[in-house]
């Protein structure tokens, strides 16, 4: 009797001990959230506080950052960001649908070659090429004033991220070939097939898609870096706020740095919860027996 | 199996040039010369004149550029810049030379035309070469109308590949063969266009990279062997950190589950460049680590923990912080398989007196490694390409000026390095041997496993 009395008191201390583990280790992942907040709410300039807490808080940073244009016009950034989401996520959702189609549900002479040669390209460094894509978009005239940002989209949509169509191809692999095999019988086209049977199917991977390619041109910064140069009038968000923190510019802007992030992270943090669910509906498959 | 079989028969008729060439009639073969010919003799109007239109197109091209352009890819150009006297205005001018870096683009562009163009005359040929069967089977001839609806049915997948293939090959192929083709050259800061020229030098620069005493060879192998260290640490503490955190979340016992998966999954919603950069600040000299440091006393007013300035420091530091960044995604990906393990391999364990250690190691680890050999090479080869991490938590510093005059740092990866020999440093042709090296690195890693994977080999099993 003792001694199971003292294997569940020790299984208590044990459960207790886990935890105070799980307490310290979440306080570690939240604490930078926490600090980036509570930084966009300081009053004090510069990137080397006294105090770990704010000593007043101010709305000052947000109202700066919306309205001292002149030299970090982030109202236009986040523009500039939307615009290129916007295409570059419908273009590379397009490209992606029709891509995994071909290579799920279609049998052609030049498949194989194609899947072997997309796995091996994606195998290369993306950095190693983006100077000469910077060459061959400065011979494509892409890269006078506003075309920056078209010449952005083409990159997001065309670039490197279109040998991605993995993911959904393995999911189109999940529907079942007999309903294709049905609807040939009844008479219908491989486009009827796509347009009517395969992407109704696949709402959640289209829709992860589109999320993923909405995203990427909020986080990317070393693509749209080279692509838009230093003017500052085509800047996309992340090289805006990389700017912020240069060494000429980080007193002044350092706490508008943080409320700016505050501001990215929220249409970033709706669209990862929604791809959250979308994401394992997606690995779950088309068709559920 | 009997499936598998049906799958393998050829669901496409097959013809050849060879064959085209060997058995076709006069017309078939004079539309190797003249292209469309076959159709066109046929009654197939549009396309014949179609493919007629674009040999001439690619006929006029070559005459006009792209003869040159080839030429200028063998001898990257011979004029250099120069002064000349102009006697009308009576001044010193600049006579613009040949640009290399445009003569090899546009080389390149021309025989990847070539090569495109070389891609339609086999069709064209093969095509004079059916209507040429058809007609003499008596059959039916697709009209071009017909054609076209193909391109919406049993030709579909070249309707729907045409522009996702143009786009690779403009943004991928050819800035890829680009930059290769730069890494046989002497493209480096003291050849830099348009005021100098560049010229083909073979593998020099290979051997360079393998074995100079310019710092060159000592910056790679050092180099090297921190992509390989990190990525080995950044892979795997996290894969096996995230997958304890997981277990331990997911225990019967755990309270109030939903709410810590959340606390830490809730830094993937902040976009990564902004963790980033934040976590550089914060590990700064005066950043907000050392200010909590000081101000809960554990480390002296005045004193910092040099976190980005001393190397080892550094590189553990980069590896922690990755771990802050990578923990949460494994936890995700690892919750669901996690579930999945059968039940009574735990409980037979825990009958036979298996502690959790010895349960973790035995049971959970073999399974979760089988279930997810993929996901960890894809891992591994993403981090020997970690780019966001290294370039904005340190740019690679502490800078070190053994390593080829201080190019590269102490904590720089393969592609940072990279990155910094081409955009900061203009030495392109280093830059390109070591995107190959990193690329025949990851490539290794790649074959030895994707074909190993059930998920390559039995690409079929769902469907």
């Amino acid at each position: 009797m003792a001694n199971t009395k003292r294997k569940i008191t020790r299984s208590k201390v044990n459960n207790v001990i886990v935890h105070i583990i799980l307490a310290v280790l979440s306080l570690i992942w939240v604490a930078p959230i926490l600090w980036v907040i509570m930084t966009s709410f300081r009053p004090e300039k510069g990137a080397y506080p006294t105090s770990f807490f704010p000593k007043t808080w101010t709305l000052a940073n947000y109202e700066k950052l919306f309205t001292d244009t002149a030299v970090f016009n982030f109202p236009r950034w986040f523009g500039n960001t939307f615009v290129v989401a916007v295409f570059s996520c419908i273009l590379s959702t397009i490209f992606l649908v029709c891509i995994a189609f071909c290579m799920s549900r279609l049998r052609f002479k030049m498949r194989k070659p194609f899947l072997n040669v997309a796995l091996i390209l994606g195998m290369f460094p993306g950095f190693m090429s983006i100077m000469a894509v910077y060459y061959i978009m400065k011979g494509l005239n892409l890269l006078d004033g506003p075309l920056k940002l078209v010449a952005l989209v083409l990159l997001y949509s065309g670039g490197s991220g279109i040998l991605n169509f993995y993911v959904a191809k393995g999911f189109f692999d999940t529907i079942p070939k007999t309903i294709d095999e049905a609807a040939y019988v009844d008479g219908a086209s491989k486009w009827h097939v796509l347009t009517r049977i395969t992407i109704p199917l696949s709402k959640p991977i289209i829709i992860y898609t589109i999320l993923t390619s909405f995203i990427a041109p909020w986080i990317d910064f070393i693509l749209s870096k080279v692509i838009i140069g230093t003017e500052s009038k085509y800047y996309t968000v992340a090289i805006g706020m990389w700017n912020m923190l240069e060494r000429e510019n980080v007193y002044q802007w350092y706490t508008t740095f943080f409320a700016a992030a505050v501001i990215v992270s929220i249409p970033v943090a709706i669209i990862f919860l929604l791809m959250q669910r979308y994401y394992t509906d997606g690995m779950a498959g088309a068709v559920k027996g | 199996m009997a499936t598998l079989g049906r799958k393998k028969q050829k669901e496409y008729t097959e013809l050849t040039v060879r064959e085209a060439l060997a058995k076709g009639d006069l017309f078939t073969k004079l539309s190797t010369v003249v292209m469309g010919l076959g159709n066109l003799v046929r009654g197939q109007i549009v396309k014949g004149i179609m493919f007629l239109a674009l040999e001439i197109y690619f006929i006029i091209f070559m005459i006009t550029t792209g003869v040159e352009s080839i030429k200028g890819f063998i001898t990257l150009g011979t004029r250099t810049a120069e002064e000349y006297f102009d006697e009308a205005s009576q001044m010193y001018l600049m006579r613009a030379g040949d640009n290399s870096m445009l003569c090899l683009l546009y080389g390149i562009t021309a025989m990847i035309l070539v090569l495109l163009f070389f891609l339609v005359w086999r069709t064209n040929v093969k095509s004079a070469y059916n209507a040429e069967l058809i007609t003499k089977a008596n059959g039916h001839l697709p009209t071009f109308k017909e054609d076209v609806n193909s391109l919406f049915n049993g030709n579909i997948h070249k309707l729907l590949l045409f522009l996702p293939i143009t786009c690779v090959l403009a943004f991928t192929i050819m800035p890829l063969l680009f930059m290769m083709s730069m890494a046989f050259t002497n493209y480096d800061r003291n050849h830099q266009v348009p005021a100098n020229l560049f010229d083909w030098v073979g593998f020099k620069n290979f051997t360079e990279l393998f074995s100079s005493t310019n710092g060159l060879a000592t910056a790679f192998w050092h180099v090297l062997g921190w992509t390989l260290v990190w990525a080995f640490f950044a892979t795997f503490l996290n894969y096996i950190l995230g997958m304890i955190l997981g277990i331990v979340i997911n225990r019967e016992k755990t309270k109030c589950k939903g709410m810590w998966r959340f606390f830490f999954v809730l830094s993937i919603a902040v976009p990564q460049f902004v963790s980033l950069l934040v976590m550089r600040t914060l590990l700064q000299p005066n950043g907000g680590v050392n200010v909590l440091l000081r101000t809960l006393g554990i480390i002296a007013e005045g004193q910092s923990l040099p976190f980005w300035t001393n190397v080892t420091w550094a590189r553990v530091s980069i590896i922690v912080v990755n771990i802050w960044i990578g923990v949460p995604y494994t936890l995700l990906q690892v919750t669901g398989i996690l579930k999945n393990i059968p039940n009574d391999l735990y409980e037979a364990a825990r009958l036979d007196g298996a502690g959790p250690v010895r349960i973790f190691f035995s049971i959970t680890l073999p399974y979760m490694l089988f279930v997810t050999a993929p996901y960890l090479i894809t891992q591994f080869i993403g981090n020997i390409n970690n780019f966001n991490v290294i370039y904005l938590l340190t740019a690679g510093a502490p800078a070190s000026l053994a390593y080829f005059n201080g190019t590269a740092g102490k904590t720089d990866l393969l592609v940072t390095w990279l990155y910094k020999l081409t955009v900061d440093f203009s030495d392109f042709n280093y830059g390109a041997v070591i995107g190959i090296m990193s690329f025949v690195l990851s490539a290794l890693f790649a074959l030895l496993t994707y074909h190993r994977t059930s998920a390559y080999k039995n690409e079929e099993g769902f469907q």
